[in-house]
C-alpha cells in the first residue's frame, strides 16, 4: 500500500465530522471525537480556515464547514455567463476604440471565440461566435497561455504554425513573449496571425484571481498602431474593459 | 479610410439626464451627444402585495428615489447642472397614482400595471360587448393593466376619494406624471401634464385625435377634473424646480416600451424592436395611421416629437419569457444560472421532438385564451434535460415569430429586421433561433440600455441637443447581427409543430375564470 499523508487524513475526518448533518463543533468535541490532541486538531482546523474549508463562528468560537467547500463543487464559470457579464464593457470598449472587441476562451488547443462585438462603423460584418484562433499568435492567445497554465502546457506542446512571416513559433521567442505579457499585464499581436491586422488583448480574472478569459481588440494595422507603435490609449481601454469585466466577476481591485 | 477613434467623449458636455421609473427601480442615465453613458445610478423600490394578484408601490418612496438617483448619477458625472441641456422621463406604463394637489400626498398606494384587482370591474365595463367595448376608440382590450379602470377602483374603494375629485381637489397621474409635477414644483406650480405614449394606455384617450375620450369617461364613470394635459412626448413642460439640476427643461415623456422603440431608432414605416427581459414586448412603427388588429395586437402611440405628426405602434408582449428561464432554474433546479440555459441547450443539435408552451397563466397575443396552461409535448425516451432547455429556448422564439406574423397580416408590412434589446440578448443560441425561425436578420444594437436612451434622445430633440432624428439615427450602432441559417423545410416542420403543441394548451381550465 502506498504511503499516505496522515495530517491529510485527519483533515478529511474532520470535514466528513463537520458535514454530518447541519451543526456547528467545539474544539473539544472535534479533538475528542478524532481521538487528537486538542493542539494538533487546532493546527489543522486552524490550516483548514485559512483555506475557506472551514469556518469559526465569531461568537461562540465553534467551527463549520466554510464556503470554499460549495464553490469547490461548481467552480467551473459558465461562458455564457462570462458574455453576460461582459455585454455593456464590450460593448464600450467596441465605441471608444472604434474596432471589433472579442472575448475568449481556453478550449483544447486554441482560443475559442465566446463573444464577438462589431467594429462600430458601418459595413457589413460576420458573427465570429464559435471560431477558434491559435493560441501562440494571437493577442487572446498570448494572454490565456500567459496566465493559464493549462493553456501554456498547450502552446508549448501545439505544433506552432508560421502564419505570416511576422509570426513568432520557437519555444524560447514565445516564451519571451509570454514573460513579457504577464510583465505587462497584456500582449498583441501585430501581423502575426493575419496579414495587415493587429490586436491588443488583457486577462479576465474571477474571484479567486483564476483567469477565466481574455479580451481584445483587432483592428486594421494602420488603424490600431501609430508611427509602428501600438496606440496607448487603445491598449489603456482594453485593460479597463478587462478590469472592469473582472470586478463584474468579483475579483478585487488590482 | 477612417477617421481617428475618439478614446474618450467621456467628461465633454453638454449631456442629457434620462430618469427610468421602471416597475422595480429607478434608475438615471447621464448620456453624451454620441449617446454613450456617462454615469448610472440606480434604486430598488418596495414591491407591495396586500392580496394574491395585487401589486402595488408607494408613490413617495419612488419620489424620494428618483430625485436621490438624479443627485448621484449628476455627482458620478461630475457635472453640474449647467452641463444637463434637458432631462427626459420614461417609465413603468399603465401603474395609476392619484394625489392630493394641496398637499402632494398620495391618497392611496400606487397600482401597479400587473395588478388583477379590475379583472371583474374590466368584465363589468364590457357589458354586452365584451372586451372589445372600447377598442376602436382606444386600441386596447378591456384588460386589468390599464390604467382607466384602476382609477374607476379607486374612486369607487377609497372613502370620499369620488367627492374629492369631483371638487377638483385629486389629480391622476401615470408614473410620468407623477414625476414631472414634482419635478416641476408639485404643489408650488407643478405640471400636471402626461404624454400620448402613456395617455394612450389608460384606455382613457381617443386614438385619433388624442383628446381624452368624454363618452368613456362617462362610462367608466371618471371625472375629467382628475385628468393631466395631453402633450407630444418631446417638448419642454417645464423646468425642474430643485435638486441638482434646478432650472434645467424637462422635456421628454415616453412609456418605456414606446422609448425603447425610440432609442432603437425605429422611426421609419415597418421598423420593429423586441425587448428581451421577464417577459417581452415587441412594437413595430406603423406610421401616422392608427392600424386596427384583428390579430390580438394592441393599437398604441408610439411617440408625438413637438407638433409634428403623432406616429402609432402595433403592440405585442409574451408574458413569459426571461421567467421561463428563471423557471427551470429555480423551480426544475436544472440550471445554476439563467446564462447556462444556453450551455445546456448547446450540448444538443435540436430539441429532440419535444416543445415547451409556457402558458403559465393563458396565452396571450395573439390567441387570448386563459383557459389554457402550460404543457411540454412530443416527450419520449429520448428526451433530455438540454432538449427540453433547447425546447425552453424555442419558446421564446416561436413566440416572437406568431408577434411578428400577426403584425404582417395586420399592417401589410413585411419585417425586414428585427432589433432586439435587453438581458436576453446576451443568449447567442436565443438570438440565432429566433433568427431562424422569423427568416430575418436579428439586430442588436450597441447601446443596451435603449428605454434610457430613447428618452434622452426626444428630450435631446425638443431642446436642440440633436437635429433631427436622422442624427439620431447615425448614433445608432450594430453591435451584432444573427442571419438566418435554417432551411425552409425544416421551419415549416418545425412551426407546425409548435402550432400542434400551442393547440394542446387550450381549454385545459374548465370554466373560464
Amino acid at each position: 500500500m502506498a504511503r499516505t499523508i496522515q495530517s491529510l487524513e485527519r483533515a478529511a475526518a474532520m470535514l466528513r465530522l463537520l458535514a454530518g448533518g447541519e451543526r456547528r463543533l467545539g474544539l473539544s468535541d472535534i479533538s475528542s471525537s478524532l481521538g487528537l490532541a486538542k493542539g494538533t486538531a487546532h493546527g489543522i482546523l486552524r490550516t483548514l480556515q485559512q483555506e475557506g474549508f472551514v469556518e469559526q463562528e465569531a461568537a461562540s468560537g465553534r467551527y463549520q464547514l466554510g464556503a470554499e467547500l460549495l464553490r469547490l463543487g461548481n467552480s467551473y464559470l459558465d461562458v455564457h455567463e462570462l458574455r453576460a457579464r461582459a455585454l455593456v464593457w464590450t460593448d464600450d470598449l467596441a465605441r471608444s476604440s472604434g474596432e471589433a472587441v472579442y472575448l475568449g476562451v481556453l478550449h483544447q488547443q486554441g482560443v475559442l471565440i465566446v463573444h464577438h462585438v462589431f467594429r462600430p462603423d458601418d459595413s457589413r460584418q460576420v458573427l465570429e461566435v464559435g471560431a477558434m484562433h491559435p493560441l501562440h499568435s494571437t493577442a487572446l492567445g498570448k494572454v490565456l497561455s500567459a496566465y493559464d497554465p493549462v493553456a501554456h502546457s498547450e502552446v508549448v506542446e501545439a505544433e506552432r504554425e508560421a502564419f505570416t512571416p511576422r509570426t513568432v513559433t520557437g519555444l524560447g521567442d514565445v516564451e519571451g513573449l509570454l514573460d513579457l505579457a504577464r510583465a505587462r499585464g497584456w500582449a498583441a499581436d501585430v501581423e502575426e496571425t493575419w496579414e495587415g491586422v493587429a490586436s491588443v488583448a488583457a486577462p479576465i480574472h474571477d474571484r479567486r484571481r483564476m483567469p477565466v478569459g481574455a479580451v481584445g481588440i483587432t483592428g486594421a494595422v494602420e488603424r490600431v498602431c501609430l508611427d509602428g507603435e501600438l496606440r496607448p490609449e487603445i491598449i489603456a481601454a482594453v485593460r479597463d474593459c478587462a478590469r472592469a469585466v473582472s470586478r463584474d466577476l468579483g475579483a478585487g481591485r488590482f | 479610410m477612417s477617421e481617428t477613434p475618439t478614446t474618450s467623449s467621456h467628461g465633454h458636455g453638454p449631456f442629457i439626464a434620462a430618469i427610468d421609473q421602471g416597475t422595480t427601480s429607478s434608475r438615471c442615465i447621464v448620456f453624451d451627444k454620441d449617446g454613450r453613458i456617462v454615469s448610472v445610478d440606480q434604486k430598488e423600490h418596495e414591491q407591495i402585495f396586500p392580496k394574491p394578484g395585487w401589486v402595488e408601490h408607494d408613490a413617495a418612496e419612488i419620489w424620494t428615489n428618483v430625485q436621490q438617483v438624479v443627485d448621484s448619477a449628476v455627482e458620478k458625472a461630475g457635472i453640474t447642472a449647467a452641463d444637463v441641456k434637458a432631462i427626459g422621463i420614461t417609465n413603468q406604463r399603465e401603474t395609476t397614482v392619484l394625489w392630493d394637489k394641496n398637499t402632494g400626498e398620495p391618497v392611496h398606494n400606487a397600482i401597479v400595471w400587473q395588478d388583477t384587482r379590475t379583472d371583474a370591474l374590466c368584465k363589468e365595463l364590457g357589458r354586452n360587448v365584451g372586451q372589445d367595448r372600447f377598442r376602436r376608440e382606444t386600441g386596447l382590450p378591456l384588460a386589468s393593466y390599464f390604467a382607466g379602470p384602476k382609477i374607476r377602483w379607486l374612486l369607487d374603494n377609497v372613502e370620499g376619494l369620488r367627492e374629492r375629485a369631483e371638487r377638483g381637489e385629486i389629480l391622476f397621474g401615470t408614473m410620468d406624471s407623477w414625476v414631472i409635477w414634482n419635478l416641476t414644483g408639485g404643489v408650488n406650480g407643478g405640471h400636471h401634464v402626461t404624454d400620448v405614449t402613456n395617455a394612450s394606455r389608460t384606455m382613457l384617450m381617443n386614438l385619433h385625435n388624442l383628446q381624452w375620450d368624454q363618452k368613456i369617461l362617462t362610462s367608466m364613470e371618471i371625472p375629467a377634473a382628475v385628468l393631466p394635459e395631453i402633450r407630444s412626448s418631446a417638448e419642454v413642460y417645464g423646468e425642474a424646480a430643485g435638486g441638482v439640476l434646478a432650472g434645467v427643461p424637462v422635456a421628454s415623456a415616453l412609456g418605456d416600451q414606446q422609448a425603447a422603440l425610440f432609442g432603437q431608432t425605429c422611426f421609419n414605416q415597418g421598423e420593429a424592436k423586441s425587448t428581451y427581459g421577464t417577459g417581452t414586448f415587441m412594437l413595430m412603427n406603423t406610421g401616422h395611421e392608427p392600424v386596427n388588429s384583428y390579430n390580438g395586437l394592441l393599437t398604441t402611440v408610439g411617440y408625438r416629437i413637438g407638433d409634428q405628426q403623432p406616429v402609432y405602434a402595433l403592440e405585442g408582449s409574451i408574458a413569459v419569457t426571461g421567467s421561463l428561464v428563471q423557471w427551470m432554474r429555480d423551480q426544475m433546479g436544472l440550471i445554476n444560472s439563467a446564462a447556462e440555459i444556453e450551455t445546456l441547450a448547446s450540448t444538443v443539435e435540436d430539441n429532440g421532438g419535444a416543445y415547451f408552451v409556457p402558458a403559465f397563466s393563458g396565452l396571450f397575443a395573439p390567441y387570448w385564451r386563459s383557459d389554457a396552461r402550460g404543457v411540454i409535448a412530443g416527450l419520449t425516451r429520448y428526451v433530455t434535460k438540454a432538449h427540453i432547455a433547447r425546447a425552453v429556448l424555442e419558446a421564446t422564439a416561436w413566440q416572437t415569430r406568431e408577434i411578428t406574423d400577426a403584425m404582417t397580416k395586420d399592417s401589410g408590412v413585411e419585417l425586414t429586421a428585427l432589433k432586439v434589446d435587453g438581458g436576453m440578448t446576451s443568449n447567442n443560441l436565443l438570438m440565432q433561433t429566433i433568427s431562424d425561425f422569423l427568416d430575418a436578420p436579428v439586430v442588436r444594437p450597441m447601446v443596451a440600455e435603449t428605454t434610457c436612451l430613447g428618452a434622452a434622445y426626444a428630450a435631446g430633440l425638443a431642446v436642440g441637443f440633436w437635429s433631427s432624428t436622422d442624427e439620431l439615427r447615425a448614433n445608432w450602432r450594430r453591435a451584432a447581427e444573427w442571419t438566418p441559417r435554417m432551411d425552409a423545410a425544416t421551419r415549416d416542420r418545425e412551426y407546425k409543430n409548435w402550432l400542434k403543441a400551442v393547440e394542446r394548451t387550450m381549454g385545459w381550465l374548465d370554466d373560464e375564470s
